[in-house]
């Protein structure tokens, strides 16, 4: 057993100390240390998304980062989208527009149009699609979750 | 899987870095980790030591230095793809980078580490190879720079020893009016290519008089097509000159047979010549 090693950051705004092995993923430490479930694990290789969440801003696969490395950092899971009970207009749309079945992809998927539609917020069907290449959702066919970033962005647009 | 079990450490300075490569027995550098942690979770790669380099913000930059572009070997290559710099006197890193895996990945991996990485397969070593490009390599013995020829060595593999990193690549820029081509089969978008072509003309009064064309994945290391670019500036035809990548020993497996990956290298090749000489001034 090596030694333990004291990570502390902040997810969602909220900071955390815990001790953990060196070789535990982010995608481990967040569900199995911080109880933060909504992020899922699917591949372990960077391949699926579904653990993908915002490391310092900037979406990144925490299976292919190391609780270690995010000591001092700052990051934001898909518990940290809503504010309370209000949904954020990403997961409205995704509602209204059925933009998922099984929901194991979604977390990552929102992360990333989060990210997509923060740095393009006229971000057209193409840019969408080449987003969530990084994804893969084996319920929808994609349909329904593009149709939910158009949605979301229009009415991102619409209140600004 | 989980990764097995190794000591963490996390230099604050390139000098620490080196000096933590130079003692700890099998120790593995750690940069955007896009390549090696997937290998860690698979066990392809058991290393009693991890030297994480994402602290040595000293590595990560774009800067103009003469005729080159130089990029620091932690730049992100979401960095590199969102560079004015990079988009105006380096036009074929700019569009290949955007095959590279997905935003997602490139908002951590590194050119650095796909570099010493070597994927036969990767866009950044096929890139590289195209622009003649220089790797600055450190280790507490000293520095050197090498050519591409030089730092590939084949699969996987490349001239790098353990106590040493990657910190820069000077790409030089071709002249302004050149046209650049990258093109590559890949059975999804952000995939690995099967085989992938980048080519570079530079035309005057109907003739090229300079050429460069390289094809990825179809040998161990990207491959520099020599015969190719001197078919081009002895006023043959594209497709001529394409024809060239159809004798070459290619890698070949039970999903991608070697006449396969030939066949793609002729006609990527001749798609990416299309594409760089329909963009450059005449």
């Amino acid at each position: 057993m090596s030694a333990l090693r004291t990570v502390r950051l902040i997810v969602n705004g909220k900071p955390y100390a815990r001790e953990v092995e060196d070789r535990m993923t982010l995608a481990d430490f967040l569900r199995h240390e911080l109880g933060l479930t909504g992020t899922h694990v699917g591949c372990e290789h960077g391949v699926c998304g579904a653990c993908t969440v915002l490391y310092e801003g900037r979406t990144a696969r925490s299976c292919l980062m190391l609780a270690a490395q995010a000591d001092g950092r700052s990051l934001t899971t898909v518990e940290g989208l809503a504010q309370g009970e209000e949904l954020s207009e990403l997961q409205k749309a995704f509602w209204d527009k059925h933009g998922l079945q099984c929901g194991f992809c979604t977390p990552g998927v929102l992360m990333t149009l989060t990210e997509l539609l923060r740095e393009s917020p006229d971000a057209d069907e193409r840019q969408v699609r080449d987003a969530l290449s990084g994804h893969l959702c084996r319920c929808t066919g994609y349909q329904n979750i593009v149709a939910a970033a158009l949605e979301a962005a229009a009415r991102m647009r619409g209140k600004a | 899987m989980k990764p097995p079990r190794f000591t963490y450490h996390c230099p604050g300075s390139l000098g620490e870095a080196l000096d933590l490569l130079a003692t700890l027995p099998n120790a593995r550098p750690l940069a955007g980790g896009q390549s090696l942690m997937p290998m860690l979770n698979f066990r392809l790669a058991s290393p009693d030591h991890l030297v994480d380099l994402n602290a040595l913000e000293e590595l990560a930059f774009i800067r103009e230095d003469g005729d080159a572009v130089v990029i620091g070997a932690l730049t992100r290559q979401r960095d590199i793809e969102n560079s004015a710099l990079v988009a105006r006197r380096l036009p074929l890193m700019a569009e290949a980078i955007r095959l590279v895996g997905h935003r997602q990945t490139r908002n951590r991996g590194t050119l650095g580490g796909s570099l010493a990485h070597f994927d036969p397969s990767a866009e950044l070593p096929a890139v590289a190879t195209a622009l003649d490009a220089e790797v600055r390599i450190a280790s507490k013995r000293g520095e050197r720079t090498l050519g591409m020829a030089q730092f590939g060595r084949g699969l996987l593999s490349t001239a790098l020893e353990s106590d040493e990193i990657v910190t820069e690549v000077r790409l030089p820029a071709w002249p302004q009016g050149h046209g650049h081509g990258f093109q590559e089969f890949a059975r999804r978008h952000g995939d690995f290519a099967v085989v992938s072509a980048a080519a570079l003309v530079v035309r005057s009064k109907g003739a090229v008089t300079r050429a460069s064309l390289t094809l990825g994945g179809i040998a161990p290391a990207p491959l520099r097509m020599a015969q190719a670019e001197a078919i081009l500036q002895a006023r043959g035809t594209l497709a001529q000159a394409a024809e060239a990548c159809g004798s070459i020993e290619a890698l070949g497996d039970a999903t991608y047979p070697a006449w396969y990956r030939r066949k793609l290298a002729v006609s990527l090749a001749r798609r990416a010549l299309e594409q760089a000489m329909g963009r450059a001034a005449s």
